[in-house]
């Protein structure tokens, strides 16, 4: 399953885990499935039912243009990111 | 120097091409050396009136009001404009090219509404039959303010009780808001591992504080638009940008209509760097042309340019690295803010993403913080951020194999990241070429030749990203076998070119019978800005995919005209040959001439927003000498090495690590925005704010690497940004060399240098 590697400001969500395998085949499900097993996320990375504007997501290494529609691997990696401003 | 010094390039990929690796001329050279290419300035239109913009003199005031009345009253002048003429249409989140702001920012930042931040901020903008009588109209608008107290630097901007430029500004962390109101807009942290077990595992610590100061991207034209909105409600502006649509899509928020009303037309453009990916006079022009029925120029001055522009922001820095004996780093943090000017939105976030990125680290901690102070908003500049962060980040890595006792190229050979190091901001790295870059510098001459009597020798690496984003292609083949090739990518540094070779390639035919041109937001789909390293990477790879569609189509036309089934077919170089019957072939000119008795035109297209970026790193080697007396640094010998993947017009390469040099000295030695006690900007001319000339500099010799990025069907790498990074620490080692003093702040003037010692 995928791996969501969980930022360290957003650790005390998940009781300072740094990973977490997460269920899901899109970055949807994935953020879905991870706010269900531990509440907060959902709120801190989604609004308008999209990626917040000040937050980026690698999946395998690449920043993803498609958002919540991004496809997730069964050996995905998840990285949120602050998204690059200025540059 | 002799010709035996100079490296030759370094080619590791395996694929032969026909068309990329050649130097063709470039095809809008002519235009350009014969002056008849249109930049934004040169926009002439019947009945043109000429704007100008009223700017701030304070760093930091309420705006109390405003009286226009005597300058409207003035003879010629047809038009005023100020905040009031905007729509104030919500708050909602854009997107400007390579990032995202708040629409009342960004429409705050081309007018000030209630509050200015900065010396130079816009206040009106008057529409007059002259640009003279214009100046004088501004002389006439009466502004009442409320002087406040103002911020220069992180450290004032940060400290306790600090004026605030924005009061309800609150400190937001990764999608939580703090609630806490400062001037603080974000801080964000990556982590890695242990740090605190890393230091206690280190053998030798370093630890160092570094400040650099703003400085401005320095093209040479300055930002200038034209807009005419048509009584029909269509607005059409002509300007110099870095993204058509950008301004395009821009517009339409801060003027609340649709997109499908709005055309934008890119003219040629005067350099940008990622300083003209943002809109200044644009909506200021089209509102006054809306007043007037008219069109409206507005052409900056260099001084507006430098204070009503973006310039790249000034930052704190401090580095503090820890390694065992044998030169293994054990543990790095790195601790940042940086200015982002009167609005948030600094490049810190790209500056965390780039400051360890060469290195494979096993513990690592990395805290920014976006700081807003009563300095221009900051815009992007060529790697944004990386610059400074490297600055900090490749000096104490010097001090550290100083105190190690080891050649500072071998302690980086040692740490280097390579594919499948995980960053500490957390991806891993696919194949890159950071030992490949390092190796080559190496093994340079000018690494291996001895350093002259009192010469001080430094070098340095650095990171950039490559981004995807969109892009379109249209390709139109002509019966003479030449194709037209339309494309959104404002051409900054030849991509016109580079994006045509492409096509040739997968055709089999000339650069030169390709027509390549850069069209507006009308005739093209939508096209990301040129920035972020991406054109050549992305609209390249459109121009791969729409030259596919002809190939395509054009096997099938020949399939049609032999009687034969498409899949027997195949078209290499040039030329559709069947693959079983020798007797059948025809050159792709040949099929061109009968395109009309076969269907018609062959027109290929593409969109594409590609994944596969590949980063590229970059290594500067520089010799300088010092005046004992005055203190001045002189460059006598530099050399850039970087990663390219493929360079598939290798001249327009070397001239981006060329330019990328030539800036990162200047940022290095001399350039900076001198603020007075007044918090205005002293040295805002080209004369005073000393950018490098030819007499300045020595040949800046370039070694291209090429290790393919496995991403990209040419093993292309963005690589107009990574040479950047490397030339400010490079530089301040070498000083550091010459004189044994730690070079901790930017710029290294003379005064500097002869105070290092202190």
């Amino acid at each position: 399953m995928p791996i969501v590697f969980v930022p360290s400001l957003m650790q005390k969500l998940c009781d300072g885990e740094q990973k977490l395998v997460i269920e899901g085949t899109n970055l949807r499900q994935i953020i879905d499935n991870l706010d269900s097993e531990y509440s907060g996320f959902k709120e801190r990375l989604v609004e308008d039912g999209k990626i917040k504007p000040n937050i980026s997501v690698a999946v395998d290494g690449e920043i993803t243009p498609l958002g919540m529609i991004q496809k997730v691997g069964p050996d995905s990696e998840v990285h949120f990111l602050p998204a690059i401003s200025g540059g | 120097m002799t010709t035996a010094d100079y490296e030759r390039n370094m080619v590791l990929s395996s694929v032969d091409y026909k068309v990329l690796g050649t130097r063709p001329v470039r095809h809008d050279g002519a235009d350009k050396v014969t002056g008849r290419a249109i930049y934004g300035a040169d926009f002439d239109a019947s009945g043109l009136l000429h704007g100008k913009i009223l700017r701030s003199p304070h760093a930091h005031a309420k705006i109390l009001s405003i009286d226009t009345s005597k300058a409207e009253a003035l003879d010629g002048v047809k038009a005023v404009a100020t905040a009031k003429d905007f729509p104030q249409t919500g708050d909602k989140s854009i997107e400007m090219g390579e990032d995202t702001t708040k629409l009342k920012w960004l429409r705050d930042n081309i007018m000030a509404s209630d509050k200015v931040l900065y010396a130079g901020h816009a206040i009106a903008g008057v529409a007059a039959t002259n640009p003279h009588i214009a100046e004088e109209a501004l002389a006439l608008i009466e502004v009442k303010y409320e002087v406040l107290d103002s911020v220069m630097t992180t450290q004032q901007s940060m400290a306790e009780g600090a004026p605030l430029l924005h009061e309800s500004l609150t400190t937001q962390e990764l999608g939580e808001d703090s609630g806490i109101v400062s001037n603080i807009a974000d801080h964000f942290q990556h982590s890695k591992g242990d740090v605190k077990k890393g230091f206690e595992e280190a053998d030798v610590i370093v630890e160092r504080e570094y400040n650099t100061a703003m400085v401005h991207q320095g093209y040479i034209e300055p930002h200038n638009g034209t807009a005419l909105w048509s009584p029909d409600g269509r607005l059409h502006v002509w300007c110099s940008t870095q993204g058509s649509f950008v301004v395009r899509d821009s517009l339409a928020d801060l003027l609340d209509i649709p997109v499908s009303n709005i055309r934008v037309t890119p003219t040629e453009i005067g350099g940008g760097f990622g300083g003209k990916i943002p809109i200044y006079v644009e909506p200021v022009a089209a509102i006054l042309s809306k007043k007037t029925g008219t069109p409206v120029k507005i052409v900056m001055s260099r001084k507006d340019t430098f204070e009503g522009s973006g310039p790249t922001p000034g930052s704190n820095i401090k580095i503090k690295l820890g390694a065992k004996s044998d030169g293994t780093i054990t543990a790095a943090h790195a601790w940042m803010a940086m200015e982002a000017g009167g609005y948030p939105g600094s490049p810190v976030g790209a500056a965390a993403q780039c400051v360890f990125a060469a290195y494979d680290i096993e513990n690592g901690l990395i805290d920014g913080y976006d700081v807003v102070v009563n300095k221009p908003k900051t815009a992007p500049y060529r790697a944004p951020g990386a610059p400074n962060a490297a600055f900090g980040m490749e000096q104490a890595l010097n001090e550290l194999a100083d105190k190690l006792g080891m050649d500072p190229i071998e302690l980086r050979l040692k740490n280097v990241a390579e594919e499948g190091t995980r960053r500490v901001d957390g991806p891993t790295f696919r194949r890159i070429g950071a030992r490949e870059v390092l190796e080559a510098m190496r093994d340079h001459p000018h690494y291996q030749a001895a350093k002259k009597s009192g010469h001080g020798r430094g070098i340095s690496i650095g990171f950039w990203f490559n981004i995807g984003f969109d892009s379109a292609c249209n390709i139109a083949v002509n019966k003479d076998g030449s194709i037209n090739l339309t494309e959104g990518s404002t051409d900054i540094g030849g991509s016109r070119t580079s994006i045509a070779m492409h096509a040739a390639e997968v055709l089999g035919i000339a650069v030169e019978d390709v027509r390549p041109s850069v069209v507006d937001t009308d005739t093209i789909g939508f096209t990301a800005v040129t920035g972020g390293s991406r054109t050549t990477f992305a609209t390249g790879w459109a121009a791969y995919e729409a030259a596919q569609d002809v190939k395509r189509q054009s096997i099938e036309r020949a399939a049609d005209i032999w009687d034969v089934d498409a899949d027997s077919l195949d078209m290499e170089d040039g030329i559709i040959s069947s693959k079983t019957d020798s007797e059948l072939k025809m050159t792709f000119k040949e099929l061109a001439s009968q395109m009309s008795d076969t269907g018609g035109t062959i027109t290929g297209r593409a969109a594409v927003n590609p994944k596969g970026v590949g980063g590229s790193f970059a290594g500067n080697i520089v010799d300088v000498s010092i005046d004992d007396e005055t203190g001045k640094v002189s460059i006598e010998r530099f050399t850039c090495v970087q990663d390219v993947g493929k360079a598939i017009h290798p001249s327009y390469v070397e001239g981006q690590m060329q330019g990328g040099s030539v800036q990162g000295i200047g940022w290095a030695l001399n350039e900076e925005y001198f603020m007075n006690d007044q918090g205005n900007m002293a040295n805002s001319s080209l004369l005073d704010y000393r950018m490098p000339t030819s007499l300045d500099l020595p040949m800046i010799d370039t070694v291209i690497v090429e290790v393919a990025n496995p991403g990209h069907p040419f093993g292309v790498r963005g690589v107009g940004e990574a040479n950047i990074v490397p030339p400010t620490p490079a530089i301040a080692n070498a000083v550091s060399d010459a004189t044994g003093n730690i070079m901790t702040q930017l710029p290294l003037t003379p005064g500097a240098v002869l105070d290092s010692g202190k």
